[in-house]
C-alpha cells in the first residue's frame, strides 16, 4: 500500500529528527511493522533507498522489526498468536479478542551521527 | 511502563531516551506512526466535525458495490429528517456528485487523478467548500478500493464497509485490514441472491467474526428498497450519539485504529476551528 509514499513520510520524519539534533548523518532507522498495518516490509525496504536519496538519511540502514500478531481473549483471558484473517483465540477458539500486537507501523528510533 | 505509546518520554527524561551507543552515535527514540502527518490532519478534520456536531461517516467498498445508490436511497428517505452533505471521491468524473446534487443535497467531488484512496488532506480541501454549520450527517464516499482506504484516517467517526453479493463470500478473509476497520458491514444487492448460488451471507458474516470484529452486519438492497430500515435506524442512533458527544465535548474514532494512530494521539495538537474559516 503506497510503500514509496509511506517511505517519503518516514524520511520526512527522520530528517526532522536529524535536524533537531544537529546530526550530520543518519546511521540507522528502526521501524516496527505489523502484518495488519497495510504496509509490506519487503516493499518498504525496496522503497527506502529511493526515498532517502539526497537526504541526510541516504546512507542509513533501515532495520524493520516485524511484529507478530497476538490477540488477548476477552472470554478466557489467554494471549495467543493468530493469523491476519483468523484473529480467534488460540486457546478457546472464541472470536471476542483484542489485538495486542500486529497492526503497528511505527518509526521506533533513529541512530544519528553528530 | 508503556513500551509503545511514548507516554513514558517527557521533557524531564527525554535525555535518557537519547543515548549514545557504543559507536558514539545518538540513538533517538521517536515512536511515531509512519502516517503521522495524515493522522494530524485527520485529527483537525475530526475537531472541525465535532465543533459543528456533525456525524462524519466514511463509506468504503470495492468499485461498483453500490455506495452511491445507497446514498441516493438514504437521501430520499432521510433528507427531511437530517441535513445531509456528501463528499465524493473518484479518480475521474463528477458523475457521483452530480447524482447526489440531483436530489437537492450538496456534494463536493474530489477527483484524485491517480490516488486510489482519499486522505485527510484531500478531505480538508473539500471541507472548504462545505458549510458544516448546515449539516447533520456528512457522508464521505471513498474511492472504490478494498485495500488502501482503510489505512487512511480522514477524521471520520465511523467506517461503513459495503460488500455486494456478487463479490464472493470470502472477501472479508481476503481483505482483513478493510473488514477489521468496519464499524458496520453492509451486504448489498441482496435482490440478486435468488440468481446466485455461491454467496452465503452466513459464511461471509463468519469471516467478519473471524477478524474479531463485532460490528453489526446488515443485508440490504438499495435498488429494491429492501432491508433499509435497519440501516436508517443505525444512522439515527449514530446521529443521536454524535449529538450527545458534541454536547459533552467528546469525540469518537472508528473502532479500529492502527497502533500508530494511538501513539500519535499523544501529541496531536488540540486546535479549534472557526466557522469563518469556511
Amino acid at each position: 500500500m503506497h510503500e514509496l509514499s509511506v517511505c517519503q513520510a518516514l524520511i520526512g520524519q527522520v530528517v526532522n529528527v536529524a535536524r533537531e539534533h544537529q546530526a550530520t548523518a543518519v546511521k540507522t532507522v528502526n521501524v516496527r511493522i505489523g502484518p495488519l498495518s497495510g504496509v509490506e516490509p519487503d516493499l518498504l525496504a525496496q522503497a527506502f533507498p529511493l526515498a532517502a536519496a539526497g537526504t541526510v538519511a541516504e546512507a542509513a540502514q533501515l532495520m524493520i522489526e516485524s511484529l507478530p500478531i497476538r490477540v488477548h481473549c476477552d472470554k478466557c483471558g489467554a494471549e495467543t498468536a493468530a493469523a491476519a484473517n483468523r484473529l480467534v483465540c488460540g486457546a478457546c477458539g472464541d472470536w471476542h479478542t483484542r489485538l495486542v500486537s500486529g497492526d503497528e507501523m511505527l518509526l521506533a528510533s533513529v541512530e544519528l551521527a553528530t | 511502563m508503556c513500551e509503545t505509546c511514548g507516554c513514558n518520554i517527557t521533557p524531564g527524561n527525554e535525555h535518557l531516551a537519547r543515548q549514545k551507543n557504543d559507536q558514539g552515535q545518538d540513538a533517538v527514540t521517536v515512536l511515531k506512526s509512519l502516517l503521522s502527518a495524515n493522522d494530524q490532519q485527520a485529527a483537525h478534520n475530526r475537531a472541525h466535525f465535532d465543533e459543528h456536531g456533525v456525524l462524519a461517516l466514511n463509506l468504503m467498498s470495492s468499485p461498483g458495490a453500490g455506495k452511491t445508490l445507497l446514498l441516493e436511497a438514504t437521501i430520499t428517505e432521510l433528507k427531511r429528517e437530517f441535513r445531509i452533505a456528501v463528499i465524493e471521491g473518484d479518480l475521474e468524473t463528477e458523475n457521483d456528485a452530480a447524482r447526489i446534487r440531483a436530489h437537492g443535497v450538496p456534494a463536493v467531488q474530489i477527483t484524485t487523478g491517480t490516488a486510489c484512496h482519499l486522505d485527510a488532506h484531500m478531505v480538508h480541501g473539500a471541507l472548504h467548500h462545505t458549510d458544516l454549520a448546515d449539516v447533520d450527517i456528512l457522508f464521505i464516499e471513498n474511492v472504490g478500493n478494498l485495500v488502501c482506504p482503510a489505512s487512511f484516517d480522514l477524521g471520520q467517526h465511523r467506517n461503513v464497509t459495503l460488500l455486494s453479493v456478487t463479490e464472493g463470500d470470502d472477501k472479508p478473509a481476503k481483505y482483513p485490514v478493510m473488514f477489521r476497520a468496519a464499524d458496520l458491514v453492509l451486504f448489498t444487492k441482496t435482490d440478486l441472491l435468488p440468481v446466485l448460488d455461491d454467496f452465503d451471507p452466513a459464511r461471509a458474516e463468519r469471516c467478519v467474526r473471524d477478524l474479531a470484529n463485532p460490528a453489526p452486519v446488515l443485508r440490504l438492497s438499495a435498488k429494491k428498497r429492501d432491508g433499509l430500515a435497519a440501516w436508517f435506524d443505525w444512522l439515527r442512533a449514530e446521529r443521536a450519539a454524535q449529538r450527545e458527544r458534541a454536547r459533552r465535548g467528546q469525540t469518537l474514532r472508528p473502532a479500529v485504529q492502527p497502533d500508530g494512530a494511538r501513539v500519535h494521539a499523544q501529541d496531536a495538537p488540540r486546535l479549534r476551528y472557526h466557522s469563518s474559516a469556511l
